[in-house]
């Protein structure tokens, strides 16, 4: 049991790498270059999509926190809250997507607004 | 007898543009995976903690998603996180920590400009379209699901 329980990182690291790999040619290849901002537009929507679809399951599945970590993780919770919350009909679809992201959202702003005030910018 | 090509200055540089970028773009992808799987892989460590200590899987992700994002917050009020950013590129930004410095960065830096239009307005230049994106296209998907099915 302990020694799968550390089998998991192999695919934790391989697929959270591929998934930045695919960002830094988005970056690289992208003409006007693409900016941090768009490219973790275009993953986050990409995650919601296949998260609403229920394709990106599996891929947690397998890789963990090499799948939730990156941002496609963060839209992926937003598609299912709203497929999810589809079931009990229109307010349900409203209230899903950021109600999946919701712990997410609220810790970002949290811990974000805490360091924002307490550290102070180098040079 | 020799082969002379003439180029000019111009030529000259063309050719060596066509040339350079391949191995910044391998170098670039590169330390983008080890980057980016090393900070999924601290996620997926800690993630195995939360388990080991009888957490479920459900929550022990949350809770190690929700970890990171600390982490980021940490290393970028500490600014630590802006060397691992140009070290790993995407590797940097793309996780959830990047996500946290896109927040924190601005936030901290405009802090003279208040706690509301300073911190709180700029702490969303970036979380912000992410989340509106994120939102739509979560109803459009949802609404879809709730017609076709």
């Amino acid at each position: 049991m302990s020694g799968s329980l550390w089998l998991n990182l192999v695919p934790a690291f391989v697929v959270g790498g591929l998934l930045c790999v695919c960002a830094q040619l988005l970056m690289d290849l992208t003409k006007p270059k693409f900016t941090p901002a768009h490219v973790l537009i275009v993953f986050a929507s990409l995650g919601t999509v296949t998260g609403a679809l229920g394709w990106y399951e599996p891929l947690v599945k397998f890789a963990g926190a090499g799948a939730t970590v990156p941002l496609t993780g963060f839209g992926y919770v937003m598609g299912k809250g709203a497929v999810q919350g589809a079931e009990s009909g229109i307010l349900g679809v409203l209230a899903g997507g950021i109600e999946g992201a919701a712990i997410g959202i609220t810790a970002a702003i949290l811990f974000s607004f805490i360091c924002a005030v307490s550290f102070k910018p180098k040079g | 007898m020799s082969v002379l090509v003439k180029v000019t200055p111009q030529e000259y540089e063309e050719m060596n543009k066509k040339i350079q970028p391949k191995p910044k773009l391998i170098r670039n992808c590169a330390m983008a995976f080890v980057v980016g799987g090393g900070i999924c892989l601290v996620a997926q460590i800690l993630i195995n903690v939360f388990l080991y200590l009888g957490i479920a899987l459900k929550e022990a992700q949350i809770l190690g998603t929700t970890s990171m994002i600390f982490l980021g917050s940490l290393l970028t009020g500490l600014g630590l996180y802006d060397s691992i950013v140009s070290l790993g590129g995407a590797g940097g930004i793309l996780p959830v920590t990047g996500f946290a410095n896109a927040m924190v960065s601005p936030a901290m830096d405009s802090k003279k400009d208040g706690y509301i239009l300073g911190v709180g307005a700029k702490m969303f230049s970036v979380a912000g379209p992410v989340i509106i994106c994120g939102t739509i296209v979560a109803f459009v998907m949802g609404l879809g699901c709730l017609i076709f099915r």
